[in-house]
């Protein structure tokens, strides 16, 4: 069957996909091993882009990858967020880019591969984009994707560790130092 | 100079004339659409680079289930203590992957302006009447056979500023979620026969007519209910590979 085309997210969403705790994936506690991931989404003027909304999906620590339900848990009271349950890892986390084109995931480091894979949307993007965190360490030097890659490209997609357990990983959608993008056929 | 309609126009009309010329088949816009103006500094320049790898994470996906929606979600005419102004529709369709196979117990999110024309969002600051009874934001989860059901009103259409007398077409955006992260889209479903599709850079960077058509929902009176809602009909079709495709030999 042919496919429904993509249409970009506009400038609207955030009052719709945003929700509580979209990215804390780490459930409370782990915290001799959770992760931060942050970083700015620029544009092809090196300006920020405070209208993206980024999308994290990862295995558990185990290297489960079924995910678990809860990420948006919903308050059947009130019909609001009731934010996660502070145990389930359900390996989703959605955030939406600040007024200064900042966001930021507290989540577990993903099991059997060094990499998260994120959802790029934005206003002004007609389809969206995926690109991967990859966590610096020894498994990005086996990894196909990286290993393909020309080492200026390859640099794009490989976080910078700036504290202990926290990484830096921009998104550079247009031009200069440009993030690497995914296609799966 | 400000950029006019006529502008615009001339743009639409050329990228449509070079995709005809091209002869191909395009499912989803080119991100480089420049008719679109905020396309222009957020498009990689880059070709996208394949991943062939069949144990990647991306053909795996993240799931939902009961506690990540309530009932009234997915009645957006019933989240306020008042009925909210417009005309009361209903939208349902099949969420399929590109076999055909529907896909089961995931979530659809949807976001809409009100009738007339404004989103309950600050940045919308466009001159025309809040609802305190419409928010214009819904979910559910789709069932066995891949649908969903929404019970909304009918958005108004609304001005924009990617040039002057910019105007959207009435629309509902939609989100949606397949069994694999690799078929994630988001979308926005149109109204039939409306005047407005062929002025819309957003609409026309589908180049390809046929892929534009399958953005747009059907009447179908059988799903009117009687003294109370007007229905469309909107399948949707998800793009992309999944790990279930892979295990079954595919
Ligand atoms: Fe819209």
């Amino acid at each position: 069957m042919l496919p429904t085309p993509s249409q970009t997210v506009g400038p609207f969403y955030g009052y719709a996909l945003p929700f509580l705790q979209g990215g804390d994936m780490a459930p409370a506690g782990h915290d001799d091993s959770a992760i931060t991931v942050y970083g700015h989404v620029f544009d092809g003027a090196g300006d920020p882009v405070p209208d993206a909304l980024l999308e994290f999906w990862q295995p558990a620590p185990d290297g489960s990858r079924t995910g678990a339900p809860g990420s948006l848990r919903r308050d059947q009271t009130t019909g609001g967020y009731a934010g996660r349950d502070g145990l389930t890892f359900t390996g989703f986390g959605r955030v939406a880019t600040d007024a200064d084109g900042r966001y930021a995931v507290r989540t577990l480091p993903p099991g059997g591969v060094p990499y998260l894979s994120v959802c790029v949307f934005a206003r002004g993007l007609l389809h969206h984009l995926f690109t991967r965190v990859y966590l610096p360490g020894p498994d990005c030097d086996a990894d196909p994707l990286l290993t393909a890659l020309e080492p200026e490209r390859r640099s794009t997609l490989i976080a910078e560790a700036t504290a202990e357990r926290v990484y830096r990983f921009d998104v550079r959608l247009h031009g200069d130092k440009e993030t690497v993008f995914l296609d799966f056929p | 100079m400000a950029l006019t309609q006529q502008d615009i126009s001339r743009e639409i009309a050329e990228r449509s004339r070079a995709f005809a010329e091209a002869g191909q088949t395009r499912h989803h816009p080119a991100r480089d659409y420049a008719p679109y103006r905020s396309s222009l500094l957020r498009h990689p320049k880059h070709p996208l680079v394949t991943v062939r790898d069949p144990e990647a994470v991306e053909l795996s996906g993240p799931v939902f289930g009961v506690t990540d929606v309530t009932d009234l979600d997915a009645d957006l005419t019933r989240q306020h203590a008042g009925e909210p102004l417009g005309e009361r529709i209903t939208v349902t369709g099949r969420v399929l992957d590109r076999e055909g196979r529907p896909i089961r117990g995931q979530l659809a999110e949807i976001w809409q302006a009100n009738a007339s024309g404004r989103y309950a969002h600050q940045r919308d600051q466009h001159p025309a009447p809040l609802d305190p009874n419409f928010t214009g934001v819904g979910r559910c989860l789709t069932d066995d056979e891949g649908r969903y059901r929404f019970t909304t009103i009918k958005p108004g259409a609304y001005p924009w500023r990617n040039h002057t007398n910019a105007w959207r077409p009435a629309h509902i955006h939609f989100s949606l979620f397949g069994d694999a992260f690799t078929q994630r889209l988001i979308t926005q479903m149109y109204f039939p026969g409306d005047p407005l599709f062929a002025y819309d850079p957003i609409l026309q960077s589908v180049t390809d007519a046929a892929a534009r058509d399958r953005l747009v929902a059907a009447y179908e009176h059988d799903l009117s209910v009687p003294e109370w809602s007007l229905g469309y009909r909107w399948d949707i079709v998800l793009d992309g590979p999944a790990a279930t495709w892979l295990e079954e030999g595919r």
